[in-house]
């Protein structure tokens, strides 16, 4: 379980990244932080791995203090995954993949071996070993990205628009492995996105960050969707007068007749 | 020709002692620099002032500090060491620049994914920052190289064996097969340094080699498509 208790983030140039935040990540559940860009959502996540220090507050992980934990250590221990997969480029596949264990002293003949595992897991054929992150392709990179962040086996994986930079149909397929790998591993994931579909296909619960580092509403895609808690949530969902959707035959159609689906 | 073909032993042994002479220097030079650029990348405030000092160093003339150098250490004019020490700075001095660029360049993604996954700061470096800077710093290590080799033949006017003596000697004697010989040689040990580091960059840095061919055939499907359309 991740916790954060009244958390704010200041810059020296006095701009508020977050301000008194309280949120509780619940173990083995996507938890995913939802907003627009530079609302504080990747912030928030770096203070788990002590990437960003909270002006602050207090970030726990099941009820200890991370700033009570050597900074190294604690980010051995937490699987993270970025946006354009933030692979070195130095490094082959699997010697990416084994990064973290070969940093935690496992002999790097036996962190290969479990990062050629890891590959299968993720859905990369074992053909791309050997490769350079250039030598794949955006999904691959990604796909990359999701097992290293899992090759020293965390009970949390911390998350960043790791799906942003890809096209919708990688992502989406990108999206479904994530759900089946969580479906058989049960990690304890703090997803950020500000794509509110993602938000939804993904996440057990959803947080809506409002500018600022404010919680706007939070709950499951079903709760949120049935009672936004004010206009910015309902905006934010497409929920807005302008989007008002009704059928027209098989198509789901908005007010001016753009067909925006189709019913099953 | 004549010349050449009855002192090949003396050339020989001035092109072993110009490269004894070089290689330490250029050794010297990149471990010393390192550390130097790393302060000047890692505490911004720095870099000016480092690069500031290291401008002015190159700005001394080669001659009077070649003289001047044995008063600070205590050797003798004619000592390696002193020979050394002279070119190894001012190949500090030209390559603390590069390698403050090189080691400024690297990816703030890639030093951020380090980091985020548990590098610590050392390792960060010698094991991320350095290793990605590598293209960069063998550029520059490359100026390095061939303007230290060029600038050994000014110990010899302090008497210290190099190919500089083939110019001292030939210029006194007017033997200009010596002369040319002299330059010839340097040339020959320049372009074998060069070649040398080229390929230690291609052995220590396999995953360059590859990017260079990709680049190699993207510039030329994107030529072809130029020249289609």
């Amino acid at each position: 379980m991740i916790e954060f208790r009244n958390v704010s983030k200041s810059y020296d140039d006095g701009t508020l990244a977050v301000s008194d935040l309280s949120l509780i990540a619940a173990s083995h559940e996507i938890t995913v932080l939802v907003g627009s860009s530079g609302c504080g959502k990747t912030t928030l996540l770096r203070m788990v791995n002590r990437l960003v220090t909270p002006t602050s507050g207090q970030v726990l992980i099941d009820d200890v203090d991370v700033a009570d934990r050597n900074p190294v250590e604690l980010r051995r221990s937490i699987g993270y995954v970025m946006q354009n997969s933030g692979l070195l480029p130095h490094r082959t596949t699997v010697d990416n993949i084994a990064t973290v264990p070969v940093l935690q002293g496992t002999p790097a003949r036996e962190a290969r071996q479990r990062a050629v595992d890891l590959m299968e897991t993720v859905g990369l054929d074992p053909s791309m070993a050997r490769r350079y992150p250039w030598q794949l392709s955006g999904g691959q990179q990604q796909r990359v990205g999701v097992a290293r962040g899992l090759a020293a086996d965390p009970n949390i994986l911390l998350m960043d628009e790791p799906f942003g930079a890809v096209d919708p149909i990688v992502r989406a397929d990108l999206q479904r492995e994530l759900l089946r790998i969580q479906g058989e591993l049960g990690k304890t994931i703090l997803f950020v996105t500000h794509d509110i579909a993602e938000a939804i296909t993904l996440g057990d619960k959803i947080v809506i960050v409002a500018t600022g580092g404010r919680i706007a509403q939070q709950g499951t895609p079903e709760e949120i969707m049935a009672d936004p808690a004010d206009d910015f949530v309902t905006s934010f969902l497409g929920l807005d007068e302008a989007r008002a959707l009704h059928v027209s035959g098989r198509l789901v159609v908005d007010p001016t007749g753009r067909p925006v689906g189709r019913l099953a | 020709m004549n010349w050449i073909l009855n002192n090949v032993s003396t050339i020989t042994d001035a092109t072993w002692a110009h490269v004894w002479l070089a290689l330490p220097a250029i050794v010297l030079s990149f471990v010393v620099a390192i550390p130097v650029a790393w302060f000047a990348s890692r505490f911004r405030r720095s870099r000016f002032t480092l690069l500031l000092v290291a401008g002015l160093i190159y700005a001394i003339p080669s001659l009077p500090l070649f003289i001047v150098l044995p008063l600070i250490l205590g050797t003798s004019v004619r000592s390696l060491v002193n020979v050394v020490a002279a070119l190894g700075l001012y190949g500090v001095a030209l390559m603390v620049r590069y390698a403050a660029d090189a080691l400024d360049a690297v990816s703030t993604d890639a030093l951020l994914a380090a980091t985020a996954m548990g590098y610590g700061p050392l390792r960060r470096f010698f094991g991320v920052q350095l290793p990605l800077a590598g293209p960069a710093l063998l550029a520059g290590l490359r100026v390095v190289a061939v303007s230290t080799v060029s600038l050994v033949p000014v110990s010899a006017l302090l008497g210290v064996n190099s190919l500089g003596m083939l110019l001292t000697d030939g210029f006194q004697r007017g033997i200009l097969a010596e002369v040319a010989s002299g330059i010839g040689a340097t040339v020959v040990v320049a372009v074998a340094v060069d070649l040398g580091l080229v390929g230690l960059g291609r052995l220590l840095m396999p995953w360059e080699r590859a990017a260079a061919r990709r680049d190699a055939r993207r510039t030329t499907v994107e030529d072809e498509q130029a020249v289609a359309a």
